[in-house]
């Protein structure tokens, strides 16, 4: 049954990168329980429209829990209260009438707040760039059974590309440590006999890559995969250390 | 060498030298615990203990200036993550709650360290460069503990060193890339009950000392 509610929200806005950036309160009144989390804040900025103000910036894009765009902190967990749940698919039936949520950005220091609630990721895509692929010609469709994997290492490698980039482990993380992110795009790859053949090189590559960007380091906290709306495992930060270790002490290079 | 020096310098390499060094320090801490409670025993036990551990010589020398040079290493590389964790979130959050993977034990990790490391550097003051003026290592001991300042400084370093090996044993294992699913829980439970002997295992000796 639908019912509606009202909130207190203390949302940061901040007008740009260098500003500086405070928390403003707004009503978010007669919202439906039936909303999603980023419904309700259209309501909010449809209203601030109205009365001629600037409209919170927040990043969103598919709106179905698979692009990875969304994602704020909302009383101190980024995405929200409810676990294996994106911003975007947390309903607001989990609030309570007259909750107070602070709503606050990503923060780390590889990730740049661009306005309000929109923060700057492409440390991601840089991290990707430096070893997230494979460079083999992949040609036309293989046969199927050409190379033969067990069931349990396909499922494996499918957990952990399961990752949509949102970055809220990196949010979550006590140290803005990125090793559950990269731990997975280690894993999806290494797990695979088509990311073999760069495993040790990648693996490497990414971990210079992810502290010369000024994530912090994994001090195995675990509130990564406590947030993380794919349920990552951390099971992928051991397999990333691992990695290392083969690479470091395996490889000619 | 320069591969080495590139792979322990990264994230990754830190933790794993943090990760070594302290499942050594575990293993001493298990032979250190051994030899301790050889006071229930009596006086005597202990002053043959410790006279058997002098009379290994060079031996032992060699043994000390190891647990240094790990001990060095874990400090510096402690610090070293500390300080590049601090700096990765220059913004901090106005409301941060934990999502259910911080326990205290890794919450304070770094705070029990630095206190360990005070509590070492006195410990070593007192115990082991103490001039003892022909007394035997019992009466060191014993008189010590009858000071209920140090006995609580103790306690307090027990507990410390309780939390710190709770957080620190499994992690290590995570960190070498040792999490596996049939392992994992029991590595877990290990670092839990081994946590709770040093805590226990170090902390009745002051206790029985000052009320015997
Ligand atoms: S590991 Fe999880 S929390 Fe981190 S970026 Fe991927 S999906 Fe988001
Ligand atoms: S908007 Fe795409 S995952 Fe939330």
């Amino acid at each position: 049954m639908s019912k509606t509610i009202n909130l207190t929200l203390k949302v940061w806005r901040q007008p740009g990168s260098e500003a500086k950036g405070a928390f403003e309160t707004y009503q978010a009144k007669d919202i439906s329980t039936d909303m999603s989390f980023l419904e309700m804040l259209d309501v909010v900025n449809e209203r601030l429209s109205v009365e001629g103000k600037d409209p919170i910036a927040f990043d969103h894009d598919c709106r179905e829990g698979i692009c990875g765009m969304c994602g704020s902190v909302v009383n101190g967990v980024p995405h929200g209260p409810q676990k294996a749940t994106t911003l975007c698919q947390l309903h607001m039936r989990h609030f309570a009438d007259r909750d107070t949520l602070v709503i606050e950005p990503w923060r780390s220091r590889a990730f740049k707040v661009i306005k309000d609630l929109a923060v700057d990721r492409s440390a991601f895509d840089q991290l990707i760039q430096t070893g997230g692929y494979i460079s083999a010609n992949t040609g036309a469709v293989p046969e199927a059974n050409a190379i033969l994997i067990s069931q349990e290492t396909a499922e494996l490698a499918m957990d952990a590309a399961a990752c949509i980039g949102c970055g809220a482990c990196v949010a979550a993380c006590p140290n803005a440590s990125a090793m559950l992110f990269v731990g997975a795009k280690v894993s999806q790859l290494a797990l695979l006999p088509q990311g073999r053949p760069e495993a040790a090189k990648r693996v490497q590559a990414m971990i210079r890559k992810m502290d010369e960007l000024g994530f912090g380091a994994c001090s195995n906290e675990a509130e990564c995969e406590a947030v993380c709306p794919k349920e990552i495992s951390i099971t992928n930060i051991a397999r990333l250390n691992r990695e290392l270790i083969k690479a470091a002490f395996g490889s000619p290079f | 060498m320069n591969w080495i020096i590139r792979t322990l310098t990264c994230s990754v390499g830190k933790k794993l030298i943090m990760a070594v060094t302290g499942l050594s320090f575990c293993l001493f801490l298990v032979s250190h615990l051994a030899g301790n409670l050889t006071i229930f025993k009596g006086p005597k036990a202990f002053v043959s203990y410790a006279e058997s551990l002098h009379s290994l010589g060079a031996l032992i020398l060699m043994a000390e200036l190891g647990l240094l040079v790990l001990a060095v290493c874990h400090i510096c590389f402690g610090i070293w993550l500390f300080i590049g964790n601090l700096t990765a979130r220059p913004v901090g959050y106005a409301v941060k709650k934990n999502a259910g993977g911080r326990t205290l034990s890794s919450a304070i990790m770094p705070y029990t360290g630095l206190f360990l490391l005070v509590f070492i550097i006195i410990h070593l003051i007192t115990f082991h460069f103490a001039d003892r003026g022909g007394k035997d290592v019992y009466y060191l001991v014993h008189t010590t503990f009858t000071s209920p300042g140090y006995v609580i400084f103790y306690l307090i370093a027990m507990i410390a060193a309780a939390f710190h090996v709770k957080h620190g044993f499994w992690s290590a294992f995570q960190t070498i890339g040792a999490n596996h699913p049939k392992y994992m829980p029991v590595i877990k439970k290990v670092g839990l009950v081994f946590s709770l002997l040093v805590g226990f295992g170090f902390g009745c000796l002051p206790i029985y000392l000052s009320l015997s």
